[in-house]
């Protein structure tokens, strides 16, 4: 991959990020932190990975992604909203009454949502069928999940992860969002997950590393998730949890509250600051 | 009487169940079958043979499957995802309500070993409690067939419905009262067997069958017993039971299923607000079951025309 490409990239995710804080703060609520940690994976997904086409959402040869942390729904709806799923404005109306962005994902009034999600574990079970019935029926589409660290501490991650090599689904690429943090503190302190390497080797997948930021790492993990055959391939994603914002970077208590005005503000003044830079270097 | 139920054939839902899934592949080609680990119990067994590449089983993990089950609806496929009703709608209520009733994706689930006939398992596999938690669940149908031509119109009656169904089977050989060749299902329709004035027996699954003896037992009594087989739990037939309620004055509900959220609550919601008549609940009043054939359970809790009789007798001649 040239500068250009990865500098292009680095502007997406940092329009992301403008996305979710701006849909975040309209809100009043919300779970900006692990949001802002999957940044970068999602402007990865959904400009390079995802065959997808954001004027027909519903497209059957379609790679799915289902959110299985629904609960960052705000980097989907920001990364939707900036490949043309919907207006940008819609954003503005997140988690309010009557309107179409609902707290967590909803397949059935949002477009571009492959899977409702937001009770944790369930997203990635979806995706197993999903990537069960291209098998069955005999087709070319592949299935993405984004899963939380914390959410790893769902006992259906495990049966779901167990069903998945067992059916052999190396159509299913998983991507750990492992930012180490979840609402109570510490993954260490709070469920103890890790160690998920060893975890997910141990159930028979196979297990790829790449730090969450760092677009020539997560391109190597899903060029090499895309040519292993026979066992499902999960990307462990090392982030930082509120990437970018300095104030909410690696806080636990950021993954679920709103900023307030000055805070909005001092947030989208780095953001700026950072896609000025970023509009610098790739000129 | 009895000698007709001496030649009539029984058969368990559960194995119409998993009968007719193999009889409707040909038809519906996206059909798949999950099961978790129960496969000879819940009679998909019998699929399997049949088309072992549409049946997958997820091992013990019924939430799980629940999820799968949901990402196979949402790729266009058929998915039968099947277990005890215990398992199925007891340990993944959340993972339907959730996955499978917010997306309103046309997940069929195949419960089967309903209520205290599962019998010797006991106590933990007895399930009384599931229709109350479908019935809660936005959206959900639930059909609760009475006998195996029931049961086999039911599964493609589910097949048909564009969203999620809970299909209720049993374990136990239930009387095949229905013919085959008369028999129509329409969802959501009730189905008047036997006409009477007196008062209305309102049944469903096995004890349908118990509700025609109860009648037939009262008829020798000089008491005309409507009788009304509910296979669609939800939607709720309202018009057929209202219009009992208006003309037999009184009703009793047979289900095999708790009296709290099952047929009985369902039909005094249905009148109360229109026909407030006297509703007799018969079921499992509030408690758990316990282990012994099937046929003594049932006895002893009062699933069966004996008790019908008695609480009719109370009603129509206090």
């Amino acid at each position: 991959m040239d500068k250009q490409q990865i500098n292009t990239l680095q502007r997406i995710g940092c329009q992301i990020r403008m996305n979710i804080l701006r849909c975040v703060f309209a809100a009043k609520s919300g779970h900006p932190g692990g949001s802002l940690s999957s940044a970068d994976i999602l402007a990865w997904l959904y400009e390079k990975e995802l065959r997808h086409d954001p004027k027909n959402p519903g497209w059957e040869g379609r790679d799915r992604f289902v959110l299985s942390k629904g609960h960052a729904a705000p980097v989907l709806y920001a990364a939707l909203a900036h490949f043309g799923y919907f207006p940008a404005d819609e954003l503005d109306k997140l988690r309010h009454t009557g309107q179409m962005l609902q707290g967590h994902p909803d397949m059935k009034g949002t477009p571009g949502i492959d899977m409702s999600t937001g009770s944790l574990g369930q997203g990635f079970s979806a995706a197993c069928g999903m990537s069960l019935a291209a098998k069955k029926l005999g087709k070319g589409y592949r299935v993405y999940v984004l899963l939380g660290d914390g959410e790893c501490e769902e006992g259906q991650v495990w049966e779901a992860s167990m069903f998945a090599a067992k059916e052999k689904l190396d159509n299913l690429c998983v991507t750990l969002d492992y930012n180490g943090l979840q609402i109570d503190g510490a993954i260490a302190d709070v469920g103890g997950p890790e160690p998920f390497d060893k975890k997910f080797e141990a159930f028979g997948w196979n297990v790829l590393k790449a730090n969450a930021h760092d677009f020539e790492e997560l391109s190597a993990a899903y060029a090499q998730a895309k040519e292993t055959k026979g066992k499902p391939s999960v990307v462990i994603a090392k982030s930082t949890k509120g990437k970018h914002v300095s104030f909410m970077e690696n806080k636990a208590e950021w993954h679920g509250k709103a900023p307030n005005k000055e805070q909005y503000d001092q947030a989208m003044q780095e953001l700026s600051a950072l896609m000025e830079r970023l509009v610098k270097e790739g000129a | 009487m009895a000698e007709a139920l001496k030649e009539m054939k029984k058969i368990a839902t559960r194995q119409s169940y998993g009968e007719a899934l193999v009889e409707l592949f040909p038809k519906y080609p996206n059909i798949i079958v999950l099961d978790a680990d129960l496969s000879a119990a819940t009679q998909t067994g019998i699929f399997r043979k049949a088309y072992p590449k549409r049946h997958v089983n997820v091992g013990i993990a019924e939430g799980n499957m629940m999820g799968i089950a949901a990402g196979l609806a949402a790729s266009g496929m058929i998915p039968f995802a099947s277990s005890f009703a215990m398992f199925a709608a007891g340990r993944a209520y959340e993972q339907i309500r959730n996955s499978i009733g917010y997306t309103r994706l046309p997940v069929k689930i195949g419960a089967t070993h309903a209520g205290i006939s599962v019998g010797e398992d006991g106590a933990t596999h007895q399930c009384n409690e599931d229709l109350a938690l479908m019935r809660s669940i936005p959206g959900m149908t639930i059909l609760s067939p009475a006998d195996d031509t029931e049961a086999r119109a039911a599964v493609e009656a589910a097949i048909l419905c564009d969203g999620p169904v809970y299909l209720r089977f049993g374990r136990l050989a239930a009387p095949v009262f229905n013919d085959p060749a008369a028999y129509k299902f329409e969802l959501g329709k009730g189905l008047k067997l036997r006409d009477g004035s007196d008062l209305t027996i309102i049944a469903t699954g096995l004890m349908v069958w118990e509700a025609l003896q109860a009648a037939e037992q009262l008829a020798e009594r000089g008491i005309k017993a409507r009788v009304i087989n509910i296979h669609t739990i939800k939607p709720l037939d309202e018009d057929i039971i209202i219009r009992a309620a208006k003309e037999t004055g009184k009703l009793i509900t047979v289900e095999e299923h708790s009296v709290i959220g099952g047929l009985g609550e369902a039909v005094c919601a249905a009148v109360c607000g229109s026909v407030p008549v006297p509703v007799k609940r018969i079921g499992l009043k509030d408690r758990f079951g316990q282990s012994g054939p099937a046929a003594e359970l049932l006895k002893l809790y009062g699933l069966c025309a004996e008790n019908i009789v008695n609480e009719a007798l109370k009603m129509v001649r206090p």
